[in-house]
């Protein structure tokens, strides 16, 4: 890796402040994604500012009738959180089939979230259960927050701080993993809210996204009969070895039945 | 003897002990004062001139010690690289041999060739100032596609080898064969693709090295399969530095699977630069460098047929293969797809007519050489795939096709059309056994069971022979060889009676350690924890030559065995001369040496401080000390041979296919530790599962850019894919080696592709599916579905 400065405050504040002014300066959570991209010299930062200090920025409370987690918990920790068992275990679930155990044990929400992946799991539930993304500045919306391939709405030195997800009626995840990586392939988050059925799509294209169609038949019945004549366009779907865009549109409409179905175990 | 640590007692690997608790002393773990640390550039371009390379900026940047490019090889006269088997083409000719410059000196011809050898005070450094390199690349089209090697028009890899074709080599008479194929009563053909693997050792390849000013001696340090072939080759062939001179050593090396057999571009530089720097010379590959400059393996494009008569009998094999051996030769790569491949073409059968062709072709790829298996894996995949396509067409049992085509026992030694006499085997009881433990007899019940869950279940066989320890010596140089095939062992005594044993075999893991210390400990009676097995190093062992091709219990194991003897004849006579007995009269039993019919004893320390301390001793008639050196050159290879059985289902919709049960019979003659081979035959079967259903190197037709150049793109077998294994042996002895043993490290991975891709096709033909080619990934199986549903359509 080249050379940077290291930072590791021990607050929200002091985060931002090292962060401000500097263009070349990143926030570091787990590190599981900034740290092999450094190795490989694919990004050269000049300041890390490491967010392990920041006691503020763990940890997972039931607000009312949302889960808040905080940016800095690691995806093991909501995993095996009982609070996020009890009130999403779909998210749980998503949570404990992210990456290996080292990855869970060092990778974080906030920073899975604002890396915004294509093939990131998070983002399908970050989407499908309408959450709400904290930053130092402000909140978004899920709807808009994650704009393209690694692309987010967040602004420059802006941090995740919390994330807060809805409690859905139902929710199941479902993840084609990627044959080599094990990222998503193609993951379906299939959520029935108060607002009304979400379905949303990571690893299959540039960024995640819904399926109005598949949330309008499943509105007027949450069952995967109803969608089973829905085929999602392969059109704009990324294409690999190991999955052409037309096996990607496939597997969305074989992954979203799949969740539908868990819903309702 | 039998006892809890002797022959064919599962002792618990004693290397293990440093490996688990991070004491194993890899190259990389080498503490050298004041090393400097090397870089390779390397091309990013499968074909490209080079135009010119600008150092001068990256000379100055900060931490550079020396920069060096192809030019420098060339005026210091280095030699290029070698390939050590010359095989002879159809009319006789050898093989044509472009050159293999060390470092690239005008032209580039893979991603991954290398450009420059920065040398800098620490690796970032020398990272840095290969950046700051200035290469001015013409770049030219590639040829990656091996299918179209030869293609009219096809990109031209090197002048010396027109229309890219190293060789055009046959084995057996094509008009015999044709004559049989005329006759018969039903043809089988088959097109199928051996897939491209990348090795993929747990440890990088690396090297260092150091050079002593006063004394002008080499040390280099070498994640080596075979340390005193890879002195001998950068002695004789590429550096010129006298052997003598030159210390190879290959400490705790992390995996081979053949790809640490070979002189590679990188130890060679470290090696040589180190006197031109002045200081140790450090170097690993980081994995990307891994996955695009160790020698892959396989890569076939095959067509073959076979001729059967009425009853299912074969009469005649036709193959023809085009293998890739990738942009330069490799140390061996001309004889994988000749003579380990074509030679094992009758498989466990009697087919009396066996004729091969192999075009052998260069491209813009990385160099392939011997992969675990090594020629038999792609030769096995062959024979295994056609025989159970033919019993699907005839609607025969594939097991029952198989015996009816077994060689049977009473015919062994049998000689093969192909060249190879096997020794020994029997066959039809291994087959049995397999089934009894896959139990075959269940399966259709099994299928239904799957169905009624929606998935598609099969089951798939392979009965595979294999020739390893390659032998002997005089028939490998007849065939081209360069070197000779036998193995060292040197057994040296202590005066307090412990031992050390010294192989110039190498253990990359396999265990030799304690395999070998299981031999001695049961032949001289030391107990275990007396006995020291020492290897990898060309100073403290004798010229050995490593392992490869599952040789070292069946060559290395034997030689041992004879220095064990000669450690007896001589006790014997010390002994006898303790006890005032007649030689003749002295027996070696449970390690003391005695009268028969007294109660006279002299324990074997005894003896061997009696040959230290020759105080009482017949000094007239043998010299002192106990240290005696045997060389072993085999009559014969060995010739294991088994059945694996697999069982998997398939996702339809998803085209997952999961392996549920997967059984491998084998015969490996005598078990030395069961524990041991289990754990050869476990990794060997999951990387040929790896092969069939997830492995696949990938190079991007138009670029020659590898797709599959990390552990994000290119599918390792990880643990949960796979179900406990299913084991059984059935022994017979090999009867030319003292130990009766046969080889087993490769075995796993040469039958495995093929009894699964067999279990594939017979679980996906209910539903139309003809032909799946390797890796049966998710991708490939689901648009295989979704082409024989078109087809049906149609
Ligand atoms: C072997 C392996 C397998 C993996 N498998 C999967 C998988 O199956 N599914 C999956 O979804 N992911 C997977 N990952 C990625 C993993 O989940 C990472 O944890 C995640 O992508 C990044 O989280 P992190 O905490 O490590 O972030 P970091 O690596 O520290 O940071 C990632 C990026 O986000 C920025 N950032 C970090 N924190 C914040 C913040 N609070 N606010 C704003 N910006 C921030 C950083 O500057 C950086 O650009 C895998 C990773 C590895 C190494």
């Amino acid at each position: 890796m080249y050379d940077f400065a290291y930072h590791r405050p021990k607050s929200v504040a002091d985060a931002v402040a090292l962060l401000k002014g500097k263009e070349e300066a990143r926030p570091m959570s787990g590190g599981m994604t900034l740290i092999p991209t450094l190795k490989q010299r694919l990004a050269k930062p000049s300041d890390v500012v490491d967010l392990g200090g920041v006691k503020e920025l763990a940890g997972i409370k039931v607000e009312g009738g949302n889960v808040v987690i905080g940016a800095m918990t690691k995806h093991g920790d909501v995993a095996t959180s009982a609070d996020v068992k009890a009130h999403i275990p779909a998210l749980a679930d998503l949570a404990g089939h992210i990456g290996d155990p080292q990855v869970r044990n060092r990778g974080t929400i906030g920073g899975s979230v604002a890396n915004a992946d294509p093939a990131a799991d998070y983002p399908a539930a970050v989407v499908a259960l309408n959450a709400t993304v904290t930053t130092n500045t402000g909140k978004h919306a899920a709807d808009g927050f994650f704009k393209g391939l690694f692309e987010t709405a967040l602004g420059e030195g802006e941090i995740i701080t919390s994330i807060s997800f809805p409690k859905p009626e139902k929710a199941a995840y479902m993840k084609f993993p990627n044959p080599a990586s094990r990222y998503a392939m193609v993951g379906v988050f299939v959520a029935k809210t108060a607002s009304g059925v979400r379905v949303a799509v990571t690893g299959a294209g540039p960024s995640v996204f819904r399926v109005k169609a598949m949330e309008e038949a499943l509105s007027k019945n949450f069952s995967s009969d109803a969608i089973k004549d829905i085929k999602v366009p392969a059109t704009d779907l990324n294409s690999d070895i190991h999955g052409s865009a037309e096996y990607r549109a496939h597997l969305v409409g074989v992954m979203a039945r799949r969740a539908v179905d868990k819903a309702n175990k | 003897m039998t006892s809890a640590t002797g022959i064919g007692a599962r002792v618990v690997r004693t290397e293990d002990k440093r490996f688990l608790t991070g004491t194993g002393r890899y190259v990389d773990d080498l503490p050298l004062a004041r090393a400097t640390y090397a870089y390779f550039l390397r091309s990013p371009h499968a074909h490209a001139k080079i135009k010119s390379i600008d150092i001068s900026a990256a000379e100055k940047s900060p931490g550079v010690v020396n920069i060096f490019t192809g030019k420098d090889l060339v005026d210091a006269k280095v030699g290029g690289l070698i390939c050590g088997w010359v095989v002879k083409d159809k009319n006789g000719e050898p093989h044509k041999s472009p050159p293999h410059p060390v470092m690239a000196v005008d032209t580039v011809r893979y991603v991954g060739d290398t450009v420059a050898m920065v040398v800098a005070n620490s690796y970032d450094e020398a990272k840095d100032a290969a950046e700051a390199i200035r290469v001015d690349y013409e770049v030219l089209p590639a040829i990656v596609d091996l299918a179209k090697a030869f293609d009219k028009g096809a990109p031209q890899v090197h002048a010396e080898a027109p229309g890219n074709l190293i060789y055009d080599w046959e084995i057996g008479v094509k008009a015999d064969v044709d004559a049989a194929f005329a006759k018969a009563a039903h043809v089988t053909k088959m097109d199928i693709v051996n897939n491209r693997l990348i090795p993929n050792a747990m440890e990088p390849r690396a090297a260092a090295a150091e050079y002593d000013k006063g004394t002008g001696n080499y040390t280099l340090w070498s994640t080596s399969q075979n340390p005193h072939v890879l002195r001998l080759i950068l002695s004789a062939f590429v550096l010129g530095i006298p052997e003598h001179k030159l210390r190879v050593i290959a400490p705790d090396v992390g995996g081979g699977f053949g790809s640490k057999i070979f002189c590679y571009a990188d130890e060679t530089m470290v090696c040589w630069a180190a006197s031109r720097v002045g200081r140790p010379i450090k170097w690993t590959a980081e994995r990307t460098e891994s996955f695009q400059t160790d020698c892959h393996g396989r890569d076939h494009v095959t067509h073959a047929e076979l001729a059967l008569d009425k009853d299912g009998k074969f009469l005649a094999l036709k193959v023809e293969t085009i293998a890739n051996m990738g942009a330069y030769l490799s140390t061996f790569s001309t004889a994988v797809p000749t003579y380990l491949y074509a030679t094992l073409l009758a498989g466990q059968y009697t087919t009396p007519l066996i004729y091969a062709n192999v075009k052998a072709a260069v491209t813009h790829t990385a160099p392939v050489d011997a992969y675990r298996g090594a020629g038999r894996p792609e030769a096995t995949f062959v024979i295994e795939t056609i025989v159970s396509k033919a019993a699907a067409e005839l609607k025969m049992d594939p097991a029952e096709l198989r015996r009816k085509n077994f060689i049977p026992a009473e015919a062994f030694p049998y000689q093969t059309p192909v060249a190879l006499q096997y020794d020994s085997g029997n066959y039809p009881p291994i087959i049995d056994e397999a089934m009894r433990i896959a139990d075959y007899a269940g399966f259709e019940a099994r299928r239904a069971e799957a169905k009624s869950r929606g998935k598609l279940r099969g089951i798939g066989f392979s009965s595979y022979i294999e020739a390893c320890g390659l032998a002997p010596s005089q028939v490998i140089g007849q065939l081209g060889g360069g070197v000779g095939q036998w193995e060292s062992a040197q057994i040296k005594f202590n005066p307090t009676g412990n031992v050390q044993v010294i192989t110039g075999s190498h253990s990359h893991g396999q265990g030799h350690e304690t395999t070998f210390a299981q031999l001695v400990h049961d032949r001289l009676g030391v107990p275990m924890d007396q006995i020291e097995v020492v290897h990898g190093d060309t100073s403290t062992t004798t010229f050995g030559m490593g392992t490869y091709g599952s040789r070292s219990l069946a060559v290395g194991g034997s030689a041992i065995m004879k220095a064990t003897d000669k450690i007896i004849a001589k006790g014997k006579k010390i002994a006898a001369h303790l006890m005032e007995a007649d030689v003749a009269d002295v027996v070696f039993e449970n390690g003391t040496f005695k009268v028969a019919g007294t109660d006279k004893a002299v324990p074997l320390a005894q003896a061997v401080f009696a040959a230290y301390v020759p105080h009482n001793y017949p000094l007239a008639e043998i010299e002192p000390g106990m240290d005696e050196n045997a060389f072993y050159d085999p009559a014969n290879f060995v010739y294991p041979a088994g059945t694996q059985i697999c069982e998997v289902e398939i996702d339809p919709e998803t085209g997952i296919v999961e392996v549920i049960a997967h059984t491998a019979v084998d015969d490996f003659g005598n078990i030395i530790n069961p524990m041991i081979v289990e754990g050869q035959v476990h990794g060997g079967i999951v990387q040929g599962v790896g092969q069939a259903l997830f492995e696949g190197a990938v190079y991007d037709k138009n670029t020659g850019q590898l797709l599959s150049g990390s552990f994000m793109d290119y599918t390792m077998p990880r643990a949960d894919n796979f179900p406990s294994f299913k084991l059984g042996y059935k022994v017979t002895p090999c009867p030319h080696n003292p130990l009766g043993v046969k080889g087993c490290g490769e075995a796993g991975a040469i039958a495995a592709p093929a009894a699964v891709m067999n279990a594939v096709h017979n679980a996906l033909a209910p539903i139309g599916v003809k032909h799946v080619e390797m890796p049966a990934t998710p991708l490939n199986v689901w648009q295989s579905i979704q082409g024989a549903q078109r087809a049906a359509a149609e």
